[in-house]
């Protein structure tokens, strides 16, 4: 391969193939929970791609923003489906990163030493947050303009008299205005790249301290006499081709989505928006877009102490900034769930339970008895957290095997 | 390189220096591109009084102005309006106005300058969204106790029809009382204070 000899002594295309592919050991027990992964870079490609195209037909003008979405998807070719891709890519993205954490969580992906990889990821969490909610803004609908009204003025809260010049600072404006709409147009344009790097120094982590498993051993710590990994295989072609399926079968739903239920019942994109934003007046119901609303549903439960809305805020923010220390908090000398005992296995399912009923909570108008339910759930959320440390330690554990199981 | 002779010192002197002098620099190079994000001149010029006409302003009645791209109302209250307010004092969080959300000439029972007109910013004090006019008495919705006034939606926040907040609702203060001024019997002027109020 004199080719491959050309480029190799210019580039090190072979070294980081091998590296990182065709001689990286990953666990050879990988199961259904590894999929999730390889989705999200599939769907952060897709949202990059549709979304460069939807930009050379979109225009980021209040006068003009929510005329120039409807022509895409009534005279652009093709651009309804470029526009449902990206809409239903969103929630997609969510979803596949919601469960991706999901995994880290069950089998303890965040301990030592993968502290920092987990907190690279939760800052592309964030970042994706950021992301989704100025990329909401754009249709310039009712719900992205009184959406953005109240996300904008969670910082109109901070204290200090900082709050309220922040928010004006934010916005450019004393209201969400063209100014907003055309700042935030450009920063939904630059953060997917800046989630391609993080998603990349993501991996570089990764690949440093290796993959975790479901049974939660270093594999490395069981080497061969070549210094390979004895539960390992090597992750091109296993694992690319086990990735391959995966896609397959997550294109089955992501399109079916795509092409029988955009609006996924208001969920995925609510009838509001298809009203043009109306500074003068609020719909009779507005929720941000479901993976936003457990927080939506903190931010709610927490009432105004000393005339203001402050520390619903900080509990909101606080349930997002609590991930961060999570590698801290466990203290079980086991990883994974398969050998952690009935209390870290209940806390778990307490906490599915907690953050699938604050999801909905936040998608439903507050009552007094959804708000007192609201404030028990946000109480179990961070209970979940503050407690760990006790619990995990107090926690009957089994006895890891040496070698993973099957 | 050798680093035989060298002053480690003075090196180390110049390299925090130099850090020091770089930082400052970037900091005063940010400052363009945070500034650009401020209100431009013309967005704070859109923010110039604006008059709204009351002649036409029945009893009981709202009126919406846009005043700084913000909704502004004007509520003409009825006489019965202004009895029933009175009754709600024990269930406001701040009846009495003490937390300044309005100019000190709106310091007052109705917190406006003529008993019978209001006027507020129509934007919740909680997140902003703009509640909703209900004037009613006892709707189905508000229940029994409802004397009229302003519901937010977004979070479930009741003001009364002098935007004073309920208490134990998600808004922390009473509505804001935009400064204004009656230029005549008709006509009021939102957005500036007058000499003589």
């Amino acid at each position: 391969m004199s080719f491959m000899n050309w480029i190799d002594e210019r580039f090190p295309a072979t070294k980081v193939w091998n590296e990182h592919l065709a001689q990286y050991y990953a666990p050879k027990n990988f199961n259904f929970w590894y999929f999730f992964g390889s989705l999200a870079m599939l769907v952060l490609v897709n949202q990059i791609v549709t979304g460069v195209w939807l930009a050379m037909m979109y225009k980021p003008s209040a006068t003009e923003a929510f005329a120039s979405v409807e022509y895409i998807m009534r005279d652009v070719e093709y651009g309804w489906l470029l526009r449902y891709l990206h809409s239903t890519g969103a929630s997609m993205f969510f979803l596949v990163v919601y469960l991706h954490m999901f995994r880290g969580l069950i089998y303890g992906s965040y301990r030592k030493p993968r502290e920092l990889l987990w907190i690279i990821g939760v800052i592309i969490y964030v970042a994706m947050m950021a992301t989704a909610f100025m990329g909401y803004l754009l249709p310039w609908g009712q719900m992205s303009y009184w959406g953005a009204q109240v996300i904008v003025n969670l910082f109109a809260a901070f204290p200090f008299g900082i709050g309220e010049p922040l928010s004006v600072w934010i916005r450019g404006d004393y209201v969400i205005s063209d100014a907003t709409l055309n700042r935030f147009f450009a920063l939904h344009f630059l953060l997917p790249f800046v989630l391609a790097a993080l998603v990349f120094i993501h991996i570089v982590a990764l690949h440093k301290v290796g993959s975790n498993n479901p049974d939660g051993i270093e594999i490395k710590k069981n080497k061969d006499e070549n210094g390979i990994p004895k539960d390992g295989i090597p992750f091109h072609p296993y694992y690319t081709v086990k990735d391959v399926v995966g896609v397959g079968v997550f294109m089955i739903f992501f399109l079916g989505i795509v092409f029988f239920w955009p609006d996924f019942g208001g969920f995925f994109l609510e009838a509001p928006n298809f009203e043009p934003a109306n500074p003068l007046k609020t719909p009779e119901h507005i929720v941000p877009v479901w993976y936003f609303t457990p927080f939506y549903a903190m931010l709610r439960a927490v009432p105004p102490m000393l005339n203001s809305q402050f520390p619903g805020v900080v509990v909101m923010f606080a349930a997002i900034i609590v991930l961060f220390f999570l590698p801290w908090l466990d203290r079980s000398p086991v990883k994974s769930i398969r050998y952690k005992g009935m209390l870290f296995k209940g806390a778990i399912a307490t906490f599915v339970v907690t953050f699938v009923a604050l999801a909905a909570l936040g998608t439903l108008p507050s009552t007094p008895t959804r708000t007192l339910l609201a404030q028990i759930f946000t109480a179990l959320y961070f209970a979940f957290f503050l407690l760990m440390p006790f619990y995990s330690k107090m926690d009957k554990t089994k006895p890891v095997p040496e070698r993973v199981t099957k | 390189m050798s680093s035989e002779g060298v002053d480690l010192k003075k090196r180390r002197f110049l390299t925090a220096s130099t850090a020091v002098v770089g930082t400052v620099g970037a900091g005063f190079a940010a400052v363009p591109f945070i500034a650009s994000w401020l209100p431009s001149e013309r967005a704070k010029a859109a923010g110039a009084p604006e008059e709204a006409d009351i002649s036409k302003l029945e009893p009981g009645a709202l009126l919406r102005v846009k005043w700084r791209g913000k909704v502004c109302w004007v509520v003409h209250r009825t006489e019965q309006n202004l009895t029933d307010m009175k009754t709600l004092v024990d269930k406001l969080a701040d009846p009495d106005s003490e937390v300044p959300q309005q100019p000190d000439y709106c310091k007052n029972e109705t917190r406006s300058i003529k008993p019978q007109y209001g006027v507020l910013v129509g934007i919740c004090t909680h997140l902003g969204c703009s509640p909703t006019y209900r004037p009613e008495v006892a709707p189905a919705d508000l229940g029994p106790d409802w004397k009229g006034g302003f519901f937010c939606p977004c979070h479930g926040s009741f003001f009364d029809l002098a935007g004073r907040v309920y208490s134990g609702v998600p808004a922390p203060t009473n509505l804001v009382v935009p400064p204004h001024q009656y230029l005549s019997d008709d006509m009021i002027l939102i957005g500036i204070d007058g000499g003589a109020a």
